[in-house]
């Protein structure tokens, strides 16, 4: 039913653009930092954790081909979701969990404006448009600071790293991922507005709104990987 | 779904009307008509259903049993598209005022009438500028509605009620909280209103001075039910205990 409502509200006009700029803004760019943090954070680590294992195996040149491929195809994606998941869903939960307990949804539809349209079609397409942005971010960050704790290492300058790095990197192995992302955003965005939308029982139930929107939200990002990783091998087998 | 129309047609009509939560029946029954150009005070102890008798007629709710008809259209048989249609000619104040915390006072104004009027955006904010002077509002029009007081917050939620032209006014407890002194503006507001734009109105309420100002007619409720209708004067006169006691209470 509530799908059912956001998809019909989604394809037929009026748009509601100026909020939907607003929300890509929100979601967008203020997500950033964190993303990038998080991003540099996994880069840094890949780096210092696949070292050893390289090390002992024999294989220290294929060092920037494991941290571009570990990042482009899972890290990044993923932890931009869970990131995306864990501030973006907290936030859209409470806003609208706070508008329905104070009346603020109802004054809109005792207005007929389709709350539908004005609240959850904005922030649900804002985040499946932010969602790959902020995936490229986090990919970036976590690539270049995977080469800065290499470097720390083993001096190598960026430009071979990334020769290395990209050298077996093909259109499968970049867009799929980056794509997989949009769903991750619908999948945040929808949780979020469904339980926003259906907030009872006052600041309380705010709480347990933004509560149960991270945590579905978590949880469905995790479970629909699984299924998209599948997905994706069965349309472009690995070679 | 439009039911027989005319002059004479009340532009509210509620016929037999039930709401139950659960185990708890909150209206039972109900049946009233407002006629145009009134204003009807419903009273009433905490929770028998004033509000929701409110939130029933702009079809917020479902009831259970029952009709609603605004201006001839039965809203418990409309289509969400046809009820938005009837909404339009509808203004609401809610009862904490319900203002967009995300938007300023003036935005506040403008966002029902940038769905629904052809106007241009300068002609809208000033119409917005407009309703917000007639209900005293003429400064702090860029602040956010978590930055100006409850009597405010009121007076912007009585200006974005008016912003459509709405040809009848719901009011949710349009004084409760206040000072008496903001409480007797608002209620000189309404009466303003009234004989400015002939509108017709409910006003749910537990201020018995405010709506001897205000309303031409008065229901009170009990346990779910209409117990009195008639003027203040003539409710007064009731003999029945629970009339007496909550007018006495009340005054």
């Amino acid at each position: 039913m509530f799908c059912a409502r956001l998809a019909k509200a989604a394809v037929t006009p009026p748009y509601e653009w100026r909020e939907f700029v607003r929300q890509c803004d929100a979601i967008g760019a203020m997500s950033l930092p964190l993303v990038a943090l998080a991003g540099a954070a996994t880069g840094v680590v890949l780096s210092l954790e696949t070292r050893d294992g390289m090390v002992r195996f024999g294989a220290k040149s294929l060092l920037p081909a494991i941290i571009v491929f570990s990042i482009i195809k899972e890290s990044g994606p993923v932890i931009t979701g869970l990131v995306v998941s864990g501030r973006a869903g907290a936030g859209i939960g409470a806003e609208l969990g706070s508008m329905k307990v104070t009346e603020q949804i109802d004054a809109m539809e005792a207005s007929a404006v389709d709350p539908y349209r004005y609240l959850a079609v904005t922030r649900v397409l804002a985040c499946t448009l932010m969602l790959p942005l902020l995936t490229v971010a986090a990919n970036f960050c976590g690539i270049f600071m995977g080469w800065v704790a290499n470097t720390l290492w083993d001096p190598i300058s960026l430009r071979l790293f990334l020769d290395s790095g990209f050298k077996e990197v093909a259109f499968s192995d970049y867009i799929p991922p980056i794509l997989k992302t949009a769903v991750f955003g619908l999948i945040i965005g929808v949780v979020a507005c469904f339980q926003g939308m259906r907030t009872k029982g006052g600041t309380e139930g705010v709480g347990r709104t933004a509560t149960s929107s991270v945590v579905l939200a978590s949880l469905f990002v995790i479970l629909a990987d699984v299924v998209l990783v599948r997905l994706i091998l069965f349309i472009w087998p690995l070679s | 779904m439009s039911m027989e129309t005319g002059d004479q047609q009340p532009p509210i009509e509620v016929r037999d009307l039930h709401k139950s939560f659960g185990a708890q029946t909150v209206l039972d029954g109900i049946g009233l008509e407002v006629r145009r150009g009134e204003t009807l005070a419903v009273l009433g102890r905490s929770g028998t259903g004033k509000s929701v008798l409110l939130k029933l007629l702009i079809g917020l709710q479902a009831p259970d049993r029952g009709t609603i008809a605004i201006e001839g259209h039965d809203i418990t048989a409309s289509s969400l598209e046809e009820l938005n249609e009837v909404r339009k000619k509808i203004g609401f104040l809610f009862q904490q005022a319900a203002l967009y915390d995300s938007l300023n006072v003036e935005e506040n104004v403008v966002f029902p009438m940038g769905r629904h009027s052809s106007m241009p955006v300068e002609k809208q904010r000033l119409r917005a500028r407009q309703l917000l002077a007639s209900v005293g509002m003429r400064q702090d029009l860029n602040k956010l509605p978590s930055e100006i007081s409850g009597g405010m917050q009121k007076r912007v939620g009585l200006a974005r009620a008016l912003a459509l032209d709405p040809e009848i006014l719901l009011f949710d407890e349009p004084t409760a909280g206040l000072d008496p002194i903001t409480a007797a503006e608002i209620a000189d507001l309404i009466v303003g209103l009234k004989k400015q734009h002939r509108l017709t109105a409910i006003v749910v309420t537990h201020d018995i001075r405010g709506a001897r100002t205000f309303a031409d007619r008065i229901v009170l409720l009990n346990l779910g039910k209409i117990v009195a209708e008639g003027s203040f004067a003539e409710l007064r006169k009731s003999k029945d205990k629970f009339v007496s006691q909550f007018l006495r209470e009340g005054s």
